[in-house]
C-alpha cells in the first residue's frame, strides 16, 4: 500500500469520530434515564460531561484540517474528511440535545404535576437507533443501510406529531400542568432534532460513497441518486 | 460533454516507435479556450500523446502515428499539410526553459523574424512580454541576456517567445517541474489568463497542479505490455472528486499499484 500512514491516519480517525458517536449515544439516553427517574444528579452529570464531547468534536476537526494541509486528499479521500468534519458538528449538536434535556430535567425538579409522555423515551430509542444505524453505515460503506436511517426519520416525525398533540390537550385539560408540558415540548423537539441529525448523517455517508448529495437509490436501470 | 467546441480531436490515434507500440488507440476531445491535463504515470504515454499535436513526433525517425489528430477540422497528418506551419500554430513550452542564448528581445522577435513579420516588431516583443506577465520584470532590460534571467522568469519568457507567433494552442510538457512554488504559481496563474484566449494541453506529474489549473483531465495508464491508454476524460472537479473509473481513483489518491 502505497500511502500506508496516510490510510491508518483516516481509519483512526473514523474510529474516534465511531467513538464520539457512541458518547453521544450514551449521553441521549443517560439525559432520558435521568428525566424519566428524575435523578438530578445523573441530569448534572449530562450536562457536565457534554465538555468532553465538544472537546473530542475540535479535537476531530483539528485532525481532519492537518490531514488536508499535509496530505492534499483527492476524491474519496477527500469525501471521507469532508464527511468526518460534517459528521462531528452533527454529533456535537446531538450532545448539545442531551444536555437540554439535561437541563430541563434539573429545571423541572423531582417534583412534577404529570407522567412522563410515552412517546418521549420510545423517541429516543428510535434517535439512538437511528445513530447507531448512521455510524454504521459509515464504517461499512453501505449506502442500504443509511437509505434506512433516513426512511426512519418519518417515524420519529410521527412520535413527534403525536406528543405534541397529547401535550397540547392535557394543557388544555390541566392547566396546572402547563409549565411542565412546556419543557416536554422542548424535550420532544431535542429528540426530533436529534433524529434529524442522525439523518444528516447518513446523507453524508450517502456522499462519500457515492459523490453524489441527497438519497442513493438502485433503480433496475443500474444505480442513481435523486433527491 | 465540453462546454466549447473542440479545437483538436484524436480519433483511434495509436503512435509507434519501431515496431513497439507505445500510445494506443486514444479518442480526446480538447476544448477551446480551455486548459485540458493529461496525467499519468510515468511511461504511460503523456508526452508521446502531446506531442501528436503539433507534430513533434516527426523529428524522432522511428515514431510513427496512426488514426487521425484532426485541428480546426483539418487533419494534422494529412497529405500536403507542413509540420512547420502547425508549430507555429500549435506552440510548446517544454520541461526546463530552454531561452536561447540571446537578449530578452532577441528571443521574443525570433519566431516572428523567421516568419517574415513585416508590423512593428518591438509592439510584437511587448505585447507578447506583456500576455505572459514577465514586461514589468524585462521591460528596462530587453538587450541584456535571457540566460541571466531566474528559472521562472527564463519560462515566462519562453511562453512570451511561444506566443509571439501568434499561436492558436500552446502544448505544456510538464512546464514546472524546474521552478519552485512561487515561480510554479505565477506559471499557473498565468496559464488561466491565457485560457481566456488560447487552447492549452498541460501534461504534468503534479496532480494538485492539474487539480488547479484545468478545465479538463485525461487520465492514462500503461498496461503490461507497456502500451499507454486513456482510462478516463472528464471535468477537472469530477476527475478529482469523483472520478468514476476506478483505476483513476487509485491513482490520484496516490494507491496506484
Amino acid at each position: 500500500m502505497v500511502r500506508a500512514d496516510f490510510d491508518r491516519s483516516l481509519e483512526e480517525l473514523q474510529a474516534e469520530l465511531v467513538e464520539l458517536g457512541e458518547i453521544v449515544e450514551k449521553a441521549i439516553l443517560k439525559s432520558m434515564d435521568a428525566l424519566e427517574r428524575r435523578d438530578l444528579t445523573m441530569a448534572y452529570e449530562v450536562v457536565a460531561e457534554d465538555d468532553l464531547i465538544d472537546e473530542k468534536r475540535f479535537d476531530l476537526e483539528e485532525k481532519c484540517i492537518n490531514l488536508i494541509a499535509t496530505q492534499q486528499p483527492l476524491a474519496i479521500d477527500l469525501r471521507t474528511l469532508l464527511a468526518v468534519l460534517h459528521i462531528a458538528v452533527e454529533l456535537e449538536r446531538m450532545g448539545d440535545y442531551a444536555e437540554g434535556i439535561g437541563k430541563i430535567c434539573m429545571i423541572i425538579g423531582d417534583d412534577v404535576p404529570m407522567e412522563l409522555p410515552k412517546q418521549l423515551p420510545l423517541m429516543a430509542t428510535a434517535g439512538v437507533t437511528m445513530l447507531k444505524r448512521s455510524l454504521k453505515s459509515l464504517v461499512d460503506r453501505d449506502t442500504d443501510l443509511a437509505n434506512n436511517v433516513w426512511d426512519s426519520d418519518d417515524e420519529v416525525d410521527e412520535l413527534y406529531d403525536g406528543v405534541c398533540r397529547q401535550i397540547f390537550l392535557d394543557m388544555g385539560e390541566h392547566p396546572k400542568t402547563i409549565e411542565a408540558s412546556t419543557h416536554f415540548l422542548w424535550v420532544a423537539h431535542d429528540l426530533e432534532r436529534i433524529a434529524d441529525r442522525a439523518t444528516n448523517i447518513a446523507e453524508r455517508v450517502i456522499f462519500m460513497v457515492t459523490g453524489r448529495s441527497g438519497r442513493y437509490e438502485t433503480t433496475q436501470e443500474g444505480n442513481k441518486s435523486s433527491d | 460533454m465540453l462546454d466549447q467546441d473542440p479545437i483538436l480531436q484524436t480519433r483511434g490515434l495509436s503512435v509507434y516507435y519501431d515496431t513497439k507500440k507505445v500510445v494506443t488507440d486514444v479518442n480526446l476531445d480538447v476544448a477551446r479556450n480551455r486548459i485540458t491535463a493529461i496525467i499519468g504515470p510515468s511511461g504511460c504515454g503523456k508526452s508521446t500523446l502531446l506531442r501528436c499535436f503539433n507534430r513533434m513526433n516527426d523529428l524522432i525517425p522511428s515514431a510513427r502515428v496512426e488514426g487521425q489528430v484532426m485541428f480546426d477540422g483539418l487533419d494534422l497528418y494529412g497529405h500536403g499539410v507542413d509540420p512547420t506551419e502547425i508549430r507555429y500554430l500549435i506552440g510548446m513550452v517544454f520541461q526546463r526553459p530552454n531561452p536561447f542564448p540571446k537578449s530578452i528581445y532577441d528571443n521574443v522577435a525570433f519566431g516572428p523574424r523567421i516568419n517574415g513579420f513585416k508590423g512593428d516588431m518591438d509592439e510584437l516583443v511587448e505585447r507578447s512580454l506583456v500576455r505572459a506577465a514577465i514586461w514589468d520584470e524585462v521591460k528596462d532590460r530587453l538587450n541584456t541576456s535571457a540566460l541571466a534571467l531566474s528559472g521562472g522568469q527564463q519560462q515566462r519568457l519562453c511562453i512570451a517567445r511561444a506566443l509571439a507567433v501568434e499561436p492558436r494552442v500552446i502544448l505544456m510538457d510538464e512546464p514546472c517541474s524546474a521552478l519552485d512554488p512561487i515561480a510554479t504559481l505565477a506559471i499557473e496563474e498565468l496559464m488561466r489568463e491565457l485560457s481566456e484566449d488560447y487552447s492549452i494541453i498541460i501534461v504534468t506529474h503534479n496532480m494538485q497542479q492539474a487539480a488547479r489549473v484545468s478545465h479538463y483531465t485525461a487520465f492514462l495508464m500503461v498496461e503490461e505490455a507497456r502500451v499507454g491508454f486513456m482510462v478516463e476524460f472528464g471535468e477537472s472537479r469530477q476527475i478529482f472528486t469523483n472520478p468514476e473509473d476506478e483505476r483513476t481513483e487509485a491513482y490520484i489518491t496516490g494507491r496506484f499499484g
